[in-house]
């Protein structure tokens, strides 16, 4: 990890954006002691110290369940020596300039598990910074050397005289004192909060209802939108027919908008009500005819030409070619929607001098961009408030509902909630994309595996959402999780083809590693089993090169009584991935029924995601993402009829429930290095882990999911 | 103007009588801890007590809560501290926190007919509600633990 440092301009410019009257660089008056302490102390755009003191601190991250509510506090709780019980959060408003993901194009975005890692050192030196100030103004008050004062729980101390103020206290002074250039950071080893099972700030309103997420927003005057959209992906409204629907008591409003018709009424029910009342003519438009098996034919026929190289060691046509043993497969991912808890749900109000967006989006500059573009404002006259948001996985990243929102309240001229049902949440997702595989592998006559190649077809994410990303025709969010591959083999090619299905494809948590786990690690064990070796200890044997992944393999193993008969009935497989940052190896027991039934019953979960900031959050993390992991591996399919989703709800895009749940034992390997991603590592193995089980237990080798669309039977 | 008791308060709300009685707290009383998930009876995010019973409000009239006690999440506990919101806030069990409003009802009525409630009785009150983060190991850890706590304060 790079190291950042904190320049005084950035500094400055946060603080400004953070809204509070700024005093550095006046004159310092130095030594002169403030009695009454009147403003608040804002030393950086991360932090506001008032006389009360409370520290609040000013998250640029977005809250969608993985605690950076909690943890961006503790980082800079941590350096600031700040006391605990004293710090609130507030969520940054939208100023990329500041708050910024440096790990993601300076764009104000929360996703790719980057959240520690983008803020790990920034934000502990915008407490360390704040500290050395408070250090510095209290000495000043106190006529003594900084150096003989210490920081510890709220308060600076001068222990030769036992003279202590409370951080409270000196707010007006260290307002005054100049921001130190390069803070001192703490050793490790005198961490207090970082590292430990530090209780989540944000949580206990979600267990009273006071909680707000984007769909709670209430204001003055609010109708509250939905809308239909053309179940054709593509398609438009070519007529509507209004009457039905302004027939409603309580539907003020019927508009066209750019993405359908949207029906604005005084409450929920009667926008619903009048929005089945409509009549649209649509005009399908060229995906009309789209349909699963259609696209799975264009992306086999796809597969039958040569892609774009992501990764070449070796040569592995030549190496399989002569190869003792040859392994081939086609593997095969279905599209998958996100189905977050909370359906998408946006509030604006757009006036004449501005428009404030409320909303739980994952990328507040694109909030606020995209209202610009539509209101004509200039973008400093677009305020973007962050909600809590009610599950996120990459779909909240996404513009199209704040896009909806901001074109019906400037339309009806009155604030705005729009909120989609459950069906237009599932029918108009950005879907992870569906993709074909083609493998083949070579084992020499030892049963060492020699040759690897794997050729990638499915549609490219990057392609609509982020251009850019693409380098020399590949979308690395395709290959990651297959051009990494981290075994020893001599002869690897991996290739890609981008191939647009018409189908809308997005970031789904874990990205191109949700499925390329599935199928690299999937065929290793298919490769195992033709080498007649046990499939840890091949991967053990390929991983001599890849200490970190090793490591935390074995520690699974271990943990899980790998060689060691499992409970009767039941089956073990073993997967291993690295994605942003972290490897996280699984170990599933499954048992198959005589009717073919599959039940998960245990997952033994490893991982090495660097220096740990809360244990409690990375188990928490782990647990779900292997829920959300194995929902997609057992059942979960997005399938298409007619160009459009035929999935609507929960039952035909039935997620896990509780009395489906294994037991998941997380295990986090001790690690003193930089922090790696913890939102989204936990999702790659588990298929995989599952799959090879299925395996272990009847032989039946699946290459495609989910998995309940395979007969099984135990053997 | 239909008349509802709401957390032992009345309200008049200004809805037509076939409105799910989960808009009626959304929209018309600002009550909206009830969530909405998916609008068929499938995710028990909108969970909410009719004279104790945890019913769906999403598919619930507000003609069948008339003249019944509408319990909510926002009323559930005086001060916030059944012992299901204690034990959830304990155990770390949110992670989004949307659907945990709908859970918490859910596992407070079962508690309420079952203070000891085993595995088994866990996942048959409790499957009717989804959470896409994946929290279930953490409720039912969280279910035994209010168990605990409430058998405590008895």
């Amino acid at each position: 990890m790079k190291t950042t440092r904190l320049s005084r301009r950035v500094f400055l410019k946060g603080a400004v954006v953070a809204g509070a009257g700024l005093t550095m660089g006046f004159d310092l008056a130095g030594g002169r002691r403030a009695l009454a302490q009147t403003e608040p102390f804002v030393p950086n755009a991360w932090i506001r110290i008032t006389p009360d003191d409370i520290v609040t601190v000013i998250v640029g991250k977005s809250d969608m369940g993985q605690g950076v509510l909690t943890s961006m506090p503790m980082l800079i709780a941590e350096e600031l020596e700040a006391d605990w019980s004293k710090i609130r959060t507030e969520q940054a408003p939208a100023a990329p300039q500041v708050y910024g993901n440096p790990a993601i194009g300076g764009m104000q975005l929360t996703g790719g598990s980057t959240s520690v890692r983008s803020s790990w050192l920034t934000l502990r030196q915008a407490g360390a910074a704040a500290k050395e100030m408070l250090v510095e103004a209290a000495a000043r008050q106190w006529g003594v050397d900084p150096a003989a004062c210490t920081a510890e729980n709220g308060a600076v101390l001068h222990p030769p005289t036992g003279r202590r103020l409370t951080y409270g206290q000196l707010t007006d002074t260290a307002a005054r004192v100049p921001v130190p250039p390069n803070p001192k950071l703490k050793d490790p080893k005198n961490f207090k909060l970082i590292g430990k099972r530090v209780k989540r700030l944000e949580n206990p309103p979600k267990v009273d209802g006071s909680a707000i997420y984007g769909i709670d927003v209430k204001m003055a005057g609010m109708l509250i939108a939905t809308v239909v959209r053309c179940p054709v992906f593509g398609g438009k409204a070519k007529s509507f027919d209004a009457s039905g629907a302004q027939a409603v008591a309580g539907v003020r409003h019927v508009v066209p908008i750019s993405s359908g018709i949207a029906v604005v009424a005084d409450a929920y029910w009667p926008a619903k009500l009048g929005r089945d009342a409509l009549v649209i003519e649509w005009d399908e438009g060229p995906n009309a005819g789209l349909s699963t098996a259609g696209i799975r034919a264009m992306l086999e026929a796809a597969a039958k030409q040569p892609g774009r190289v992501a990764r070449q060691e070796g040569d592995a046509a030549t190496a399989l070619a002569a190869a003792a043993r040859r392994v081939e497969a086609v593997y095969e991912v279905p599209f998958l929607a996100h189905a977050t808890m909370e359906p998408m749900s946006c509030t604006a109000s757009v006036r004449a001098d501005g428009a404030d967006v409320w909303t739980g989006t994952q990328w507040q500059d694109g909030t606020q961009k995209v209202t610009a573009s539509i209101t004509g404002l200039p973008l400093e006259a677009i305020k973007v408030h962050t909600t809590l948001l009610g599950g996120g996985f990459g779909r909240r990243f996404e513009q199209d509902f704040v896009t909806e929102t901001v074109e019906i309240a400037k339309a009806v001229s009155a604030p705005v909630k729009l909120v989609w049902s459950r069906e237009d949440d599932m029918r108009h997702d950005f879907y992870r994309p569906a993709t074909y595989n083609a493998l083949a592998a070579g084992i020499d006559a030892q049963g060492r595996p020699l040759a690897w190649s794997h050729r990638i077809v499915g549609p490219s994410i990057a392609a609509r959402a982020f251009p850019p990303l693409i380098r020399d025709g590949i979308d690395p969010t395709s290959v990651e999780g297959a051009a990494n591959i981290p075994y020893a083999i001599p002869n690897i090619h991996v290739e890609a083809i981008m191939k647009d299905t018409g189908v809308p494809v997005g970031f789904w948590r874990s990205v191109g590693s949700s499925q390329n786990a599935f199928i690299t690690e999937c065929f290793l064990d298919e490769v195992a089993a033709a080498a007649g070796r046990d499939p840890y200890e091949l991967r053990r044997a390929l991983l001599t090169k890849s200490p970190r992944h090793l490591t935390v393999l074995e520690l699974a193993a271990a943990q899980a009584g790998w060689g060691k008969p499992p409970a009767p009935g039941r089956a073990r497989g073993i997967a291993v991935a690295e994605s942003f940052g972290s490897v996280v190896a699984d170990v599933a027991e499954v048992s198959v029924s005589s009717e073919g039934e599959v039940r998960v019953h245990r997952v033994v979960c490893a991982v090495d995601c660097g220096l740990v900031v809360n244990p409690d959050t990375v188990e928490a993390q782990m647990e779900g993402a292997t829920v959300y992991g194995l929902t997609a591996a057992l059942r979960g399919a997005i399938t298409i009829a007619g160009g459009h989703v035929e999935q609507s709800n929960f039952h035909d895009y039935p997620l896990l429930r509780i009395n489906e749940m294994p037991t998941v034992e997380v295990h986090i390997l001790p690690s003193a290095e930089a922090p790696g991603g913890v939102g989204e590592p936990g999702t790659p193995p588990i298929a995989p882990a599952v799959v090879n089980a299925i395996f272990a237990a009847t032989g039946t080798r699946i290459r495609s999911l989910p998995i309940s669309t395979h007969e099984l039977r135990r053997v | 103007m239909a008349t509802l008791n709401v957390n032992q308060r009345e309200y008049t709300a200004n809805a037509r009588p076939d409105t799910p009685l989960l808009w009626v707290l959304r929209d018309s009383l600002g009550l909206t801890g009830t969530k909405y998930g998916c609008g068929m009876a499938l995710c028990g995010a909108c969970t909410v007590h009719l004279d104790g019973e945890p019913v769906r409000s999403c598919v619930t009239p507000l003609s069948a809560a008339q003249g019944r006690a509408v319990t909510t999440i926002e009323g559930l506990a005086p001060s916030s501290d059944h012992p299901v919101q204690r034990a959830w806030v304990q155990e770390e069990v949110a992670q989004c926190g949307y659907c945990q409003p709908g859970q918490i009802m859910s596992a407070a009525a079962l508690l309420a007919r079952t203070p000891t409630p085993s595995d088994a009785d866990i996942d048959a009150a409790m499957a009717g509600n989804l959470c896409r983060c994946g929290t279930y190991q953490r409720i039912r850890r969280a279910i035994h633990a209010a168990a605990k706590l409430a058998g405590g304060t008895r």
